[in-house]
């Protein structure tokens, strides 16, 4: 009796709301955000109505906020299961099926992961995430080379930039090369930074802000010239646009599952074989992950990084194409209607499920208290403690009042057309209504140039 | 029945699962803001060459903050009749610019000079990181009111000029 009651509510609990629709609708959050917050509304709802910033919403807010995370693909989520509830043995115990199917298991999803990159499946190591991959990757080339001298970007993600400042700390130097205005690295500086005691060279492939993908066969070919090891955080890239380890001649790369659509708490360093990058172990122990980082893998969350990759490469294809479109159909349904909107960073040589824009006399942190019902994330950090306008913003040369104004729109697999269609909807109305209380728009408006009034600074 | 229910909450199913944050953002934001925010009071503009309208702008673009603050004075009781805000920053801002306008209405010009950023951080409960935006208000007030004075002036002389040259 009891099972057949958990059983009946499980089952109508998957079936309800959806029936017979697409994988991607059965997780679009639109249809829900769309239904209007009108008072009527509320009530008939009041159940399943949320309270955000200070508003009362009929579902959850549409999420466009895929550079921060992405839901875990169901078949993902089925791939994983049973390593939790059946097949639960530690991969490491060697005496009984339960170690050997685990594994296994963790085997296979190496290779799906190897595979993606085109890399040997021995070249990868499993880890928490990109951001313990690339603190081992930078921390642990320079302790285990002994030379003193890094050459990185001004607009790499924090985690790569603190263990520099790490780094600098104990003695090593660092050069923090800038960008263009479109983002990417000027080629002529990064071989003029070229010294003799150069150890590592550690430049991301997407960046996690604007989307700007790299030069990266470039790059790759200059370190290789000079012999030096090549770096890359690819946490943002894998997945989504063809990575080949060979052809960018990365020595070590960084990689994350729930960027594409698998698991949080799970990631990966490629270590490159031939010729051999050696790095300092991360965690001493039992001498898993060659050495690299012991203690027990967890399967479950491997085995979802794998059949993620699997997923990412059969589909990128499909997905590119989906994500450019909806990319597309959300700048001109925003340029449509509202002036001064600009694309920070490049848009040749970007990754199309970014789109970090720029509203004109627009504060960015009003911009995301007004969308209530869009997760969408600001560009400039002023939501954290400090109210500097992002960094990445900052080292494209972008105006600093234009850097206050920036909000990053992220798209994935799972994104519907109506949830772009609402997000244009709630977008462009809520900048007409801040820029109808900016005085900012208003002086401009009367032609006044505000760059040459003399602002008192506070 | 008591099964069910645990089933349903074990998926997420029941009212109080899908309401986890029953105050969403205003973990950040004060209730007080998130109203002056949504229904900012006195939005607007008056014409700054009009006489009795005393006009404050300050903070830059910059830094995220632009403030415009306007009077108009009743020029024979020096009262403040009304009061209208234009704010380019963050929803603080917007929310101390709308405070302020609301509390300058029907004032004596002497003594909105004595609104101090704290009262306003107070009645918005500003975390320390967005007291700029009450102090920006507090700057916004005073600017107002010495234009309007200096506006005074020069009337005033350029009337008590066109008086001698009468005579």
């Amino acid at each position: 009796m009891a099972s057949k009651v958990i059983s009946t509510t499980i089952r109508r609990a998957l079936t309800k709301p959806h029936g017979a629709v697409s994988r991607r609708h059965h997780l679009s959050t639109a249809a829900a955000a769309a239904t209007t917050s009108t008072a009527t509304a509320v009530d008939s709802y009041a159940d399943e109505s949320i309270m955000m910033k200070g508003v009362r919403i009929s579902g959850r807010p549409l999420y466009l906020d895929m550079q921060a995370t992405t839901p875990v693909d169901p078949r993902v989520y089925d791939a994983m299961a049973p390593y939790l509830l059946q097949n639960y043995g530690n991969p490491h115990s060697r005496t009984h099926l339960y170690g050997w199917e685990a594994e296994n298991a963790i085997e296979i999803a190496r290779i799906q992961v190897a595979k993606l990159i085109g890399a040997s499946p021995k070249e990868i190591i499993f880890m928490s995430g990109a951001t313990e991959a690339n603190n081992h990757a930078v921390k642990g080339v320079m302790h285990f080379y002994k030379k003193k001298h890094v050459i990185t970007t001004q607009t790499e993600h924090k985690c790569v930039l603190d263990s520099c400042r790490h780094l600098q700390q104990e003695g090593f130097e660092i050069t923090y090369l800038p960008v263009k205005t479109d983002g990417l690295v000027d080629l002529d500086m990064l071989r003029e930074a070229i010294r003799p005691d150069t150890g590592l060279v550690s430049i991301m492939a997407v960046n996690n802000e604007i989307g700007v993908v790299q030069p990266m066969e470039e790059i790759g070919r200059i370190c290789k010239e000079h012999k030096i090891p090549f770096h890359t955080d690819a946490a943002q890239a894998i997945g989504k646009i063809p990575v080949d380890v060979d052809k960018w001649n990365v020595s070590v790369m960084s990689m994350s599952a729930h960027k594409i659509y698998g698991p949080k708490g799970v990631g990966a360093l490629y270590e490159r074989r031939r010729p051999k990058i050696r790095l300092e172990p991360l965690i001493n122990g039992g001498g898993q992950e060659r050495g690299q980082r012991s203690g027990t893998l967890p399967t479950h969350q491997i085995v979802g990084f794998g059949a993620a990759c699997d997923i990412a490469m059969k589909e990128m294809e499909y997905d590119e194409k989906w994500i450019k479109g909806l990319q597309e159909r959300l700048l001109n349904g925003i340029r449509e209607k509202l002036d001064g909107v600009v694309v920070n960073g490049s848009m040749e040589s970007r990754y199309a499920g970014n789109l970090n824009l720029s509203f004109a006399y627009v504060e960015g942190e009003s911009l995301l208290m007004g969308l209530k019902e869009v997760a969408v994330s600001s560009g400039s950090a002023c939501t954290s403690a400090s109210l500097e306008p992002s960094y990445v913003l900052r080292a494209l040369g972008v105006d600093e009042d234009m850097a206050h104004t920036s909000i990053r729109f992220g798209i994935g697999r799972f994104t519907t057309e109506e949830e772009i269609d609402r997000a244009i909807e709630l977008t462009v109305k809520q900048v007409e209504k801040l820029r109808e209380m900016s005085p900012l728009y208003e002086m401009v408006k009367e032609g006044i140039d505000i760059k040459n009034i003399q602002w008192s600074q506070h | 029945m008591m099964l069910k229910q645990a089933a349903k909450k074990a998926l997420g199913l029941t009212s109080r699962q899908s309401t986890p944050w029953p105050v969403g953002i205003s973990r950040f934001y004060h209730e007080n803001v998130i109203d002056h925010y949504d229904n900012p009071r006195n939005v607007g503009s008056f014409d700054k060459n009009d006489p009795n309208v005393g006009t404050g702008l300050v903070g830059a673009p910059a830094c995220g903050d632009v403030m415009k603050l306007q009077i108009k004075v009743d020029d024979k009781t020096g009262q403040i009749v009304d009061a209208r805000f234009k704010t380019f920053g963050c929803g603080s801002a917007i929310a101390s610019s709308s405070v302020a306008t609301e509390w300058v209405k029907g004032k004596a010009m002497e003594d909105v000079l004595t609104i101090k950023n704290t009262e306003i951080a107070k009645h918005l409960s500003l975390p320390p990181v967005k007291l700029h935006c009450s102090m920006l208000a507090e700057d916004a007030i005073k600017a107002a009111v010495k234009d309007y004075k200096e506006k005074r002036l020069k009337t005033n002389d350029a009337t008590a000029a066109g008086e001698t040259a009468h005579a």
